[in-house]
């Protein structure tokens, strides 16, 4: 069962303030959600067949035909919040 | 001239403009007038943009200097989860409001290529999470057949917007249904590609391993005229690849796993369209044979923990720092707390948490390591199934179009609509719904649809089987 606190440090993990309206409503939604999912745990041997090979595989490309520095700087810093010439600007961090 | 709308398909539209029965600025400006008559009530919609005469002018030279594709002037909706340069581009979510896109998604470079046009960007669940439109912040998009009811989701707008003649065809996204539990609810075409058949380059992702673009048409053919125009292997998209094409065969073995519809909660009316369905295929001449798929039953439960789980990791670059909506704070952190409370909507949260929830330490193995170890053996369950058979029939929805806000204080019950849908993008094949029926409620038609399976990269098979049952040519 999920308390509230729980709910509480999951936001946090998650970097999303959340008012009591909200945590006690998500309490109470993801409970259910979480007993059907557990579901799964009805199967308790996986005889899936071996995965074949070359399923995951890297994809690289030749370093040619490099983007120049600056050719997308100006459609990126118009889509900054705040920015001090092509700087992005953020709050002190330390 | 008057361009009868209602009737009209691409190769129609590409051949009265090739002749020069009508121009592309003709067409545009027939769905403009559509738009403003009908989408104010419809809200298909988020925005209709300013440019739409200027792009089909340049579609008119196209077509002049004879160079014209079967996409030259087409006007067609965009869902807002897909990157138009130059164009805002906000998933429907306030985090993105004023967000403008810095480069052209592959689908939309290529769709440029063809001297298509775009109408607008379409209303979608927030971040394309829902199955109803409702949880967009910008209000609900209304179904064409009543608008009382919702369209379905993610890409409602987009199947909205064909369904009601606001745009000829329309591009959707699809991570568990997206675009075709829309297209049954609004009695249209759409098609959930192979995994890897369409760049995701300039998509919004949501779950990464999932997602997929695709097109809505309101036949098989124009489907299939967009799907080939946006299609193949992209280097910005490493899981893009081209699948050789398969000619699909003209009577087909057509399996239907009898025993997920006995599950229970589907509608009377969804199962009659479908047993009427598969009675029509037969006396078109295919073989109906019942399969067992033993644990596709499995897929929602293991849906709804790698999506959250994708979601949690995805939407963790929303955070109010480099784009999107910043939300001034004392400090750094508490600006990324604000930003994102007050930038994503209650489902997009609830996903986050849950998905931090079943990646987090001492659950992971319980959940997400469990998750993925099932959907192995479901994707197992359809190679299987496709050594015997060609097609895979299943309703696409176990119900039709609800009410608007019927299920938005349910979220279990909304992630239910997904029942059908969702095995396909955890096995990673190809699916269209086409319209197979309607039942009438309080003297409205609401569409029925019928989604068919092929293995993967057989949508040919799907367009083939799609235009015989619906009696395209």
């Amino acid at each position: 069962m999920l308390e509230i606190k729980d709910i509480e440090h999951l936001a946090t993990l998650a970097r999303i303030k959340l008012s009591d309206a909200e945590k006690a409503k998500f309490q109470k939604e993801i409970e259910p959600i979480l007993g059907y999912v557990a579901k799964l745990k009805e199967i308790t041997s996986v005889t899936g067949e071996e995965k074949q090979a070359g399923e995951h595989r890297n994809i690289t490309r030749p370093d040619a035909d490099v983007t120049e520095t600056g050719t997308n700087t100006k459609k990126i810093v118009a889509g900054f919040p705040e920015h001090d010439g092509d700087y992005l600007k953020v709050k002190k961090i330390l | 001239m008057a361009i009868d709308l209602k009737h009209l398909t691409i190769e129609k539209a590409h051949d009265a403009l090739a002749k020069g029965e009508y121009s592309a600025v003709d067409l545009a400006k027939a769905y403009l007038d559509e738009i403003k008559k009908k989408d104010g009530e419809i809200h298909a919609y988020l925005e209709v943009f300013s440019d739409v005469i200027e792009q089909a002018k340049h579609a008119d030279e196209i077509i002049k200097s004879g160079k014209a594709a079967l996409l030259t002037g087409i006007p067609l909706a965009v869902k807002d989860n897909i990157l138009i340069e130059g164009k805002v581009a906000s998933s429907a979510s306030k985090i993105l409001e004023h967000y403008r896109a810095a480069y052209d998604a592959t689908v939309i470079k290529k769709l440029k290529q063809d001297g298509a046009v775009f109408l607008g960007r379409t209303n979608m669940d927030e971040f394309a999470m829902g199955g109803s439109t409702e949880n967009s912040a910008y209000g609900p998009t209304k179904n064409p057949h009543d608008t009382t009811r919702v369209p379905g989701g993610s890409s409602g707008g987009s199947a909205a917007a064909v369904a009601a003649g606001l745009a000829l065809a329309a591009l959707g996204s699809d991570t568990g249904g997206s675009i075709r539990e829309p297209a049954s609810f609004c009695g249209i075409v759409g098609l959930k590609p192979t995994y890897g058949a369409v760049s995701r380059y300039g998509v919004m992702a949501m779950g990464s391993s999932l997602d997929q673009i695709g097109p809505f048409g309101n036949t098989v053919a124009d489907t299939e005229i967009l799907f080939n125009a946006i299609k193949g292997q992209d280097a910005m998209d490493g899981t893009s690849m081209d699948f050789p094409e398969k000619k699909p065969k003209s009577k087909m073995k057509i399996g239907v796993p009898r025993d997920l519809l006995t599950i229970g909660g589907i509608d009377e009316a969804v199962l009659k369209t479908f047993n009427e369905s598969l009675e029509k295929l037969r006396k078109l001449g295919h073989e109906i044979v019942d399969i067992v798929l033993p644990n596709v039953k499995y897929s929602l439960a293991v849906y709804y923990i790698i999506v959250p789980a994708e979601v949690s990791s995805n939407m963790a670059r929303f955070d109010g720092m480099r784009y999107g909506t910043r939300v001034p704070g004392a400090n750094g952190i508490e600006e990324y707390f604000l930003s994102r409370e007050a930038g994503l909507g209650a489902e997009v949260k609830r996903r986050i948490i849950i998905g931090t929830y079943v990646l987090s330490s001492g659950y992971y193995d319980a959940y997400y390591n469990k998750a993925n170890t099932v959907r192995d053996i479901i994707r197992d369950d359809y190679r299987k199934a496709f050594e015997k058979v060609d097609v895979i029939a299943t309703p696409t929805a176990p119900s039709v179009a609800f009410k608007l806000g019927e299920k938005l204080s349910d979220p279990l019950a909304m992630y239910l609509e997904d029942i059908f849908t969702v095995p396909m993008n955890l096995a990673g094949v190809p699916a269209i719904s086409v319209p197979a029926g309607f039942k009438e409620i309080d003297g409205k038609k609401l569409p029925i649809g019928i989604q068919f399976i092929a293995n993967h990269g057989g949508e040919r098979t799907l367009f083939a089987l799609g235009r015989n049952f619906l009696g395209e040519k």
